[in-house]
């Protein structure tokens, strides 16, 4: 039946380029509705729990993201009457922007204080140009010693400061967050032009929110082209033929074009790791059609008709490749199982593409080739005589390859431990980009970018005046306070004891809670009274008053360190406030769960997609023993590749979690061509393990060799890119496929001579 | 104006408009608001707020309020708390101007103290609510500039819509779109706009009621923030005109015997 197919296409070849085209562009059309995400809650699906932990506390307190300027004045003196005017100005003018809700900095500070029986309420810097030296340093003093505002606003020795826009986005259109960011950035252009000796830094969630989809956009802008010249670079070197190397690259472009256009069809939007899919894709539908045109050019070479040529090299390859198309997309598929929604468009769109290249591959390939002026090459195309040199070298060391590939496997195994779990978010980009060059300024001069955010529970409506409740809260704060990399803590005991101090003529020695609910609650009324524009209570209070936010900024520390910290404080409130216990919540904290819960999930995907490969094997090569077998090769590259990364890099996170799946597939394409070409030196040409071991060199041998470099050189690419998700990914992924090609040359060898069945 | 004089204004209403610039229209308008409403000298009445969040979380809070009318000047106002119980007998005086900041003095009953609250802040909330300060003090003209923008109607009844611009820098707004009835010379309608000109909250007044054959009081004010999704319902009840209140009833003695 394939043969009367390939017939056809060979025949109709016109009408088979004109259908593969215009289909192709067809599903390419949806590339117009293709959209760029851009809010990190992307890499969480809506079941994630430490998501929905978050979206209760935002939805109990007010629901914001911010812009965070950071201002740095040259001479490192925040508190002079110049980089006062710029803060001051720069406070006015950023109520202008889009969707922001309150603008908060140390000049319009509500400081708070008593005159006799009077409680003033001003903004602590009314005209920076009318302070003398003494108020500037007195000022300075309020600053620097308010809990609300150290390590916030202002750094503990006044060097830099910043200002603080809280916007909620009403998450109708993706404009919303681009119109945001360029607005603040304008701002700043225009701040640093007035005022020269300050400089601003630029972060906050929105900040982060737009640096995903144009970091993504620089990186295609950089990483599409140097693939696509790397790729015709191998194709020429390898194929040496023009029309070989023509016609892939037509389908290379055709299949990218399908790809993207069917993800705008199906409405995914792109995140940073959907963008490395050209990529991927490109290098799997280069092996296909590798395959097919090598063996193709080496049948011409022998001396056969185009057409015959044509016929045998698709007759021999198309089970081949219809298998490692098979899994490859199994082992894509797979990446459904991730908890992060960006890999499972990954995998899907991978999917997509690679199917698309076999079908492209088996169809438009021939017909094309059969259109253009091919000329037979002479020379070892297939590079078989070295391969038979090095299988020769193989079957004489097999025994000492099987013991000391064992040995090295089994140590860069026994490295996987070494491995830690690390998601930073703000490591997710490089430091080229301007966002993730601003949050470092940030977090070594102003304060930190990780927060730990808790609503603690008093159990009653009002219950938050309870003066044991106020009690509890305030040591949790303490304790907080006392444990390494905390930055900051913001607790509504600070403004109690604020407020009880002010009502006592500012007398130091009222800086204590309230002893009576009734007080408390009236401070509360008090507070509320005297908060400005753009503020409420529910900042900090939930609306029945039986509940208070209570937020910890943490240094920029691993995500384990910051786990155990937190892990510490659920144990400090099971033991000291059990009605209060509540996990932590905040974007921090998701992402700090999301490596462990990812690869708990992957664990389950990629061994469902093994079982599920492993059964096609043993069909497909209609061998137990020999898709048992198949088993080893397969998993062990993973094995040393995890190992070796635990050796040089030691951290792991989300990105690296979905590795194994993607691998998985790539990596059993490299057995299933050794072990069908064994196989069939085995049966029909009843060859011993020996001979067919050197003739399944002899026939795939180069071509294994080649695509995987190919590949090795397309996610090695991606280690350039900008997002260390994808670098590494790539990087990972590489090591992997380079592993692979050894333990198929080296391991896999041995243990067909030994293990392979009997002697026939 | 005095009361008066009402009837002429009226005679010329239609001619004074066709002469008149949008903003002398405007100002007209806003003028005629006060007159009719000026010389009810006092009223009590009871206040209860329904706080609601985007979420339909609610919270409840009950006052008094006790206004006095001063000639040639903002209105004095007293409002003590009931409900929530922690807070009963807390009591707010504020003596509105019509130029500069308000005076405003807090008795804490915990305290047993009166605290003078020196501050410019008028956009922040009101006791928590979707109420601005600014939004529930006296409404007096010369807080605002205006401008007459069309004529058209709010829920059947044909209205001109206006607009103002608050003359304080601190405000919150950058201006305010004013539905008001042509007939009752009454806001049955009001839009924020916030510094950066985005549509912010929006008022409606509910349940329009006469008192003295004259004073028109709505029942129900809801105020609708777009921006958060809160939103406050005030609901006035017990509503007692003249009820003989006086100058002595409104200082800082008055404060603490309010409860």
């Amino acid at each position: 039946m394939s043969e009367a197919f390939f017939q056809f296409v060979l025949k109709h070849r016109l009408l088979v380029i004109f259908l593969a085209v215009t289909l192709s562009l067809l599903m390419g059309s949806g590339v117009k509705q293709l959209q760029f995400s851009n809010d990190y809650r992307m890499f969480f699906s809506e079941e994630n729990p430490q998501l929905k932990a978050f979206e209760q506390l935002q939805n109990t307190y007010t629901k914001n993201d911010n812009v965070l300027f950071v201002i740095e004045p040259r001479n490192g003196k925040v508190f002079s009457r110049e980089t006062l005017t710029a803060v001051a100005a720069l406070t006015k003018q950023a109520w202008q922007i889009p969707y922001s809700l309150r603008v908060d900095s140390i000049t319009n500070f509500q400081h708070t204080y008593a005159e006799g029986d009077d409680l003033v309420v001003e903004d602590l810097v009314l005209d920076p140009q009318l302070l003398t030296e003494e108020q500037l340093a007195d000022k300075q003093q309020i600053a620097t010693s308010d809990p609300l505002l150290v390590n916030r606003l202002i750094s503990p020795n006044a060097h830099t400061t910043g200002v603080n826009v809280t916007v909620q986005l009403p998450g109708k259109k993706l404009t919303e967050v681009p119109e945001v960011a360029s607005m603040a950035r304008e701002m700043v252009r225009n701040l640093e032009a007035d005022y020269p000796h300050i400089k601003v830094h630029l972060t906050g969630m929105v900040m982060m929110n737009n640096a995903f989809p144009s970091a993504s956009m620089d990186d295609m802008k950089s990483l599409y082209p140097v693939m696509f010249g790397a790729v015709i670079l191998v194709l020429v070197v390898m194929l040496r033929s023009i029309p070989g190397t023509l016609s892939t690259l037509i389908i290379i472009i055709l299949m990218i074009i399908a790809t993207m256009g069917l993800t705008g069809w199906l409405g995914i939007k792109m995140s940073p790791p959907t963008t490395t899919v050209p990529i991927v894709i490109m290098t799997l539908a280069i092996a296909d059609c590798v395959h097919i045109l090598v063996n193709f050019l080496h049948n011409m070479r022998d001396g056969e008709s185009k057409y015959q040529a044509m016929m045998e090299s698709l007759r021999i390859n198309l089970q081949p490749i219809f298998l490692t198309t098979l899994t490859t997309a199994i082992g894509f598929l797979s990446l459904n199982f991730s908890e992060a929604p960006p890999f499972r468009d990954l995998g899907n769109m991978s999917a997509m593409g690679v199917v698309l290249a076999f079908l492209l591959s088996i169809t438009f390939l021939p017909a094309l080739m059969m259109l253009l002026p091919v000329k037979a090459l002479s020379g070892d195309t297939l590079g078989s005589v070295a391969m038979i040199r090095f299988s020769e070298f193989v079957v004489r060391n097999k025994k000492g390859l099987l013991w000391g590939m064992g040995i090295v496997i089994l140590l860069l195994i026994s490295q996987i431990p070494n491995n830690r779990l690390d998601d930073q978010f703000v490591k997710y980009f490089d430091e080229t980009i301007t966002f993730r060059q601003a949050t470092d300024f940030t977090t070594e001069n102003l304060t930190g970018i990780y927060l730990v955010e808790y609503s603690l529970e008093s159990g009653e409506t009002g219950g938050i005046s309870d003066p044991n409740f106020l009690q509890k809260v305030e040591e949790f704060a303490q304790w907080y306070r006392q444990q390494p990399y905390v930055l900051h803590v913001n607790s509504i005991t600070d403004i109690m004891k604020r407020l009880n101090r002010n009502m006592h003529e500012d007398d130091d020695d009222w800086y204590q809670l309230p002893d009576q609910r009734d007080l408390s609650a009236q401070y509360l009324l008090l507070y509320e009274f005297s908060l400005p524009f753009g503020l409420d209570l529910n900042n900090q209070i939930n609306v029945k008053k039986s509940a208070t936010r209570f937020t910890v900024t943490m240094e920029s520390i691993s995500t384990q360190q910051l786990l155990k910290i937190e892990e510490s404080a659920q144990a400090w409130l099971t033991e000291h406030a059990p009605g209060m216990r509540i996990d932590g919540a905040s974007p921090t904290i998701m992402f700090a769960h999301i490596g462990s819960r990812n690869i708990i999930a992957m664990l389950k995907g990629t061994t469902l997609a093994l079982i599920m490969i492993s059964i096609i094997l043993i069909f497909a090569l209609k061998s137990l023993r020999i898709g048992g077998l198949s088993l080893i090769p397969n998993l062990v590259p993973m094995g040393m590749a995890f190992g070796l990364w635990g050796m040089f890099v030691g951290e792991v996170g989300l990105a690296l979690s979905v590795v194994t799946g993607m691998t998985l597939g790539i990596v059993v394409d490299d057995t299933v061509h050794f072990l069908s070409k064994y196989l069939r030196a085995r049966r029909e040409k009843k060859m011993d393990q020996e001979d067919a071991v050197r003739y399944a060199f002899s026939t795939v041998g180069t071509a294994l060799w080649v695509t995987t470099l190919v590949l090795m050189v397309g996610f090695g690419i991606l280690a350039f890119s900008h997002f260390q998700l994808n670098a590494g990914m790539g990087m990972l992924t590489a090591i992997t496929l380079g592993f692979a090609l050894i333990a198929d040359f080296l391991f896999l060898p041995p243990l067909l001579i030994y293990f392979g069945g009997k002697k026939s | 104006m005095k009361p008066i004089l009402i009837p002429i204004v009226l005679l010329f209403a239609p001619a004074m408009a066709l002469a008149a610039t949008a903003e002398e229209r405007g100002l007209d308008i806003a003028k005629e608001i006060e007159v009719r409403d000026s010389g009810f000298h006092d009223f009590k009445a009871t206040m209860s707020m329904l706080l609601r969040n985007k979420h339909g979380e609610e919270s409840l809070r009950d006052m008094r309020n006790q206004t006095l009318e001063v000639d040639n000047d903002g209105d004095k106002t007293l409002v003590v708390f009931d409900e929530p119980r922690d807070v009963k007998g807390t009591a707010l005086l504020s003596f509105s101007h019509k130029m500069g900041d308000d005076d405003q003095w807090l008795y804490l009953p915990a305290l047993k103290r009166v605290k003078r609250i020196a501050s410019r802040n008028k956009s922040g909330p009101f006791m928590g609510s979707e109420f601005a300060y600014e939004d529930i003090s006296s409404q007096e003209v010369e807080k605002y500039t205006y401008k007459f923008i069309d004529e058209g109607e709010h829920e059947g009844i044909p209205s001109f819509i206006l607009e103002r611009y608050p003359v304080d820098p601190n405000s919150g707004y950058t201006r305010q779109q004013v539905w008001v009835d042509k007939e009752r010379y009454i806001a049955l309608k009001i839009d924020y706009y916030d510094r950066k000109n985005s549509p912010l909250k929006t008022l409606v007044f509910r349940d329009y009621r006469q008192y003295l054959d004259q004073y028109w009081r709505a029942d129900e004010m809801y105020m609708e923030n777009h921006q958060t999704g809160k939103s406050t319902l005030l609901t006035w009840k017990q509503y007692e005109f003249r009820s003989g209140l006086d100058d002595g009833d409104f200082n800082k003695n008055s404060l603490k015997r309010a409860r």
